[in-house]
């Protein structure tokens, strides 16, 4: 009997729940760090980011809409399928990063860790960033953080970490925004993007509903402007953009006054700041009756 | 009785005529001119200076000295230089206790501060009098309690100052939106650099007095008085760390592009175009009045005032009918009469949009309708109006006019109601009136807006966070979220 012949995946995009490839017809090539060919994945083009914000937005009233609880058991019912795809993600980051089988080990188990963590933040973070006012009056007032609403986001981009980010990256960036019911559109790692095909058949497979969270692969310094000037994003979050033009972007996000987080060097840690950075409080004065 | 010309009902003798009670311009002792309050004493500015008049009487009250880029730089570096040899030094406690002292002196001389502030800025005497000096004292005293629980603010343990805050602010409320600037910026351990409005520096600058008399270290807050070009010169500044403005969206607008990528932290509170929703099961008595409050209150002169009115078909029209009458008894005339309702206009510029956005509204095929006032000869009035049938892509339901000025639509469904309130880029405010508890509840949970007035409006409180979604800007003033404006920390992380 022959050896078997490999049946290799084609990387598309992931855009409502759906895999579409590029509407422009284009691909790029991946390759390992020695520079073997890997695959052509998608070069996704400004009327793909396009797409993508429509099916964040059509999505997001619905997701923010799901009980805390419902989207904390969604979350984690995500790190139950990123456990059981554990060695794939592993060989992944290995191909793409060049990193060695324990480094490449560490990072997906750190992700997964880290989107348990975040998990469980879904029907807290309210409770913790938000409070009751004791104004002078007769009112009871209550200020509670809500989702911003949709947040396009330009992931940790590879070979700048130690340890490699291509999937921790978007786990990352990805996590913290939508655990509080904001949708997302995502530019992954541009040299290493496999890891983020397969979380996009991870997130397909999931509870997720389509067009929760949307990935991109191809140029980020491509499509950035265009999000960060699209008038229907209300945050962009800048974290793999330290070697884009990034002053640039916040300047064209001032636009429509986006919320905007910094870029950061490497992976941002799990924190609650990162959650609450894309809310808003909204403060509800209710009259008491005067018995 | 209705007169023949103009249609409008004429006003008989009756007991809502008052006699004059104008407050007294005694207590007042005001210099002929103003200098920067900058290090601690009043120093001359090197722009030219500027008169501020009463826009009531367009007589001069006071001449205002212009500070130049050059003053700009003198405040920043004495704020610096305070920062790291003074207030940066300083317990929270001891900080907390200038701002105590503070608050006690505002309440100590609030007549004197509700006096000037309705002269230079045109608002009622009873307003500048029962709400925003009294918040000005509430303000210090809630962030002076702060000052040394830092740790509790949420940010992790030991959130730092972020040093030299730039802050400017707008001509509505002018010592009560200093006060929502100095307080939390201060007890966070910042020092301050604070540029008035133009029109309206006079209050700002009795505040400077009260520094003194609260022996507040010299640089501490340091406020440099002039137009935009000042503005502009103290946010772009190299050497501050945060940038703090309330006032049009186009200027937040603006200092978002001009500042991105300093590093300097920002908050926006911007304009707004705040739907006041009135359902058909409303106590209608008090929803009137608080439509009346929503967009009257301060001559409209308010980012989250209520212009948008949505009210349920069945009761648009005894709504509208019961406002009118409403508006029929509001007293519009000298600021400093304690019966007056209606003040001035702030400027004559602000006079020109707001009539300019009406004549808009009435082309756009509005019915207008304004309370039947007399109007003062002298300086800047515009009667309270209002625009019935306004459709959803008028100008005047989707521009802030900032005047006395309410624009009526209608809904059916409460669907219906939150699309039309959520259909604008602001999201400052907005009210909503029901009998029904569960009900408002439900239409709070959709509207996207950072304060929602439940069967009242325009309550403020520093316990109470404010500030906007979308392009009203971001960040919060009032209560620990405000504390946090002005802090950085470590955060609470996974590990």
């Amino acid at each position: 009997m022959s050896p078997h012949l490999a049946v290799p995946k084609t990387y598309k995009l992931y855009i409502g729940g759906k895999f579409p490839r590029s509407e422009s017809g284009r691909t790029y090539e991946v390759l390992t760090k020695k520079g073997a060919f890997l695959a052509n994945a998608s070069l996704a083009s400004r009327k793909d980011a396009r797409d993508a914000v429509v099916a964040a937005r059509s999505a997001q009233p619905g997701w923010a809409a799901a009980t805390a609880y419902n989207r904390g058991q969604v979350l984690y019912r995500i790190a139950e399928l990123l456990e059981g795809r554990r060695d794939q993600f592993v060989d992944e980051v290995i191909v793409t990063e060049g990193l060695s089988k324990a480094a490449a080990t560490k990072q997906v188990d750190t992700a997964i860790d880290a989107w348990v963590w975040y998990a469980g933040w879904a029907d807290k973070y309210v409770q913790v960033a938000g409070n009751g006012n004791p104004v002078s009056g007769p009112y009871f007032n209550l200020s509670t953080p809500e989702p911003t609403g949709v947040v396009a986001i330009i992931a940790p981009q590879a070979s700048d970490t130690p340890g490699g980010n291509s999937l921790l990256g978007l786990v990352s960036v990805i996590a913290p925004a939508i655990l509080t019911g904001n949708t997302v559109v995502v530019v992954a790692s541009q040299s290493a993007p496999l890891a983020a095909v397969s979380l996009a058949e991870v997130l397909a497979t999931s509870d997720v509903p389509g067009g929760v969270v949307n990935i991109l692969t191809g140029s980020p310094a491509e499509m950035a402007p265009w999000l960060a000037g699209h008038a229907d994003v209300n945050a962009l979050d800048l974290a793999g953009a330290e070697s884009l033009d990034w002053v640039d972007l916040q300047v064209t996000a001032a636009d429509t006054l986006k919320r905007v987080l910094a870029p950061e060097h490497g992976v941002p840690a799990p924190s609650l700041e990162r959650i609450v950075a894309l809310t808003e409080t909204k403060t509800v004065w209710h009259t008491k009756s005067l018995i | 009785m209705t007169d023949a010309l103009t249609g409008h009902s004429v006003k008989q003798a009756s007991f809502l005529d008052y006699a004059p009670a104008p407050e007294s311009t005694s207590i007042l002792h005001l210099k002929k001119s103003y200098g920067l309050f900058i290090d601690g004493a009043f120093v001359k500015g090197h722009g030219t200076p500027f008169k501020t008049i009463s826009p009531a009487t367009e007589v001069t009250i006071a001449e205002i000295a212009n500070a130049n880029a050059k003053d700009v730089d003198a405040a920043v570096a004495a704020a610096r230089k305070a920062y790291d040899r003074t207030w940066s030094k300083l317990s929270g406690a001891d900080r907390g206790k200038y701002l105590f002292r503070i608050a006690r002196l505002v309440q100590e001389r609030a007549r004197e501060l509700a006096v000037a502030e309705s002269l230079d800025n045109g608002k009622p005497i009873k307003e500048s009098r029962d709400v925003d000096v009294p918040l000005v004292a509430a303000w210090f005293f809630y962030y002076a309690g702060w000052a040394d629980k830092l740790d509790y603010a949420g940010l992790g343990p030991n959130p730092k100052a972020l040093g030299v805050a730039a802050q400017v602010i707008p001509w509505n409320f002018p010592l009560l939106m200093l006060a929502w600037k100095i307080a939390p910026a201060l007890a966070a351990g910042n020092t301050v650099v604070i540029k008035p409005a133009e029109t309206t520096s006079l209050s700002a600058l009795l505040f400077a007095e009260i520094l003194q008399q609260a022996d507040l270290p010299a640089g501490v807050v340091n406020i440099v008085t002039g137009a935009g070009d000042t503005g502009e010169a103290l946010v772009n500044h190299p050497d501050v760390n945060k940038v703090a403005f309330t006032g049009s969206t186009a200027v937040g607008r603006a200092i978002a592009k001009s500042i991105a990528g300093s590093g300097k932290k920002l908050t926006l509170e911007l304009g707004g175009k705040a739907a006041n929703i009135v359902f058909d099961d409303a106590p209608l008595d008090q929803a009137v009045e608080g439509i009346v409050n929503g967009i009257f209150f301060n001559q409209g002169h308010v980012c989250c005032a209520g212009s948008r009115l949505l009210v349920q078909e069945n009761v648009h029209e005894e709504v509208v009918d019961r406002l009118k009458n409403r508006l029929s008894t509001l007293r519009l005339g000298d600021p400093l009469d304690k019966n007056t309702d209606i003040g001035a206009i702030n400027s004559r510029e602000q006079l020109e949009r707001i009539r300019e956005l009406s004549d808009i509204g009435e082309k756009e095929g509005a019915q207008r309708w304004t309370a039947p006032c007399a109007i003062p000869e002298k300086g800047f009035w515009f009667a309270p109006t209002i625009f019935d049938n306004v459709s959803t892509s008028s100008t005047i339901a989707r521009e802030e006019i900032f005047g006395p000025v309410l624009s009526v639509l209608t809904f059916r469904t409460p669907a219906e109601a939150i699309a039309k309130a959520n259909n604008t880029p602001y999201g400052l405010s907005a009210g909503i009136w029901s009998d029904k508890g569960s009900k408002i509840l439900a239409v709070a949970d959709q509207l996207r807006a950072g304060v929602i007035w439940a069967n009242t409006f325009n309550r403020f409180d520093p316990a109470s966070p404010f500030g906007g979604y979308k392009e009203s800007g971001y960040g919060r003033e009032g209560g620990r979220q405000g504390l946090t404006a002005y802090l950085s920390g470590a955060g609470w992380s996974a590990k």
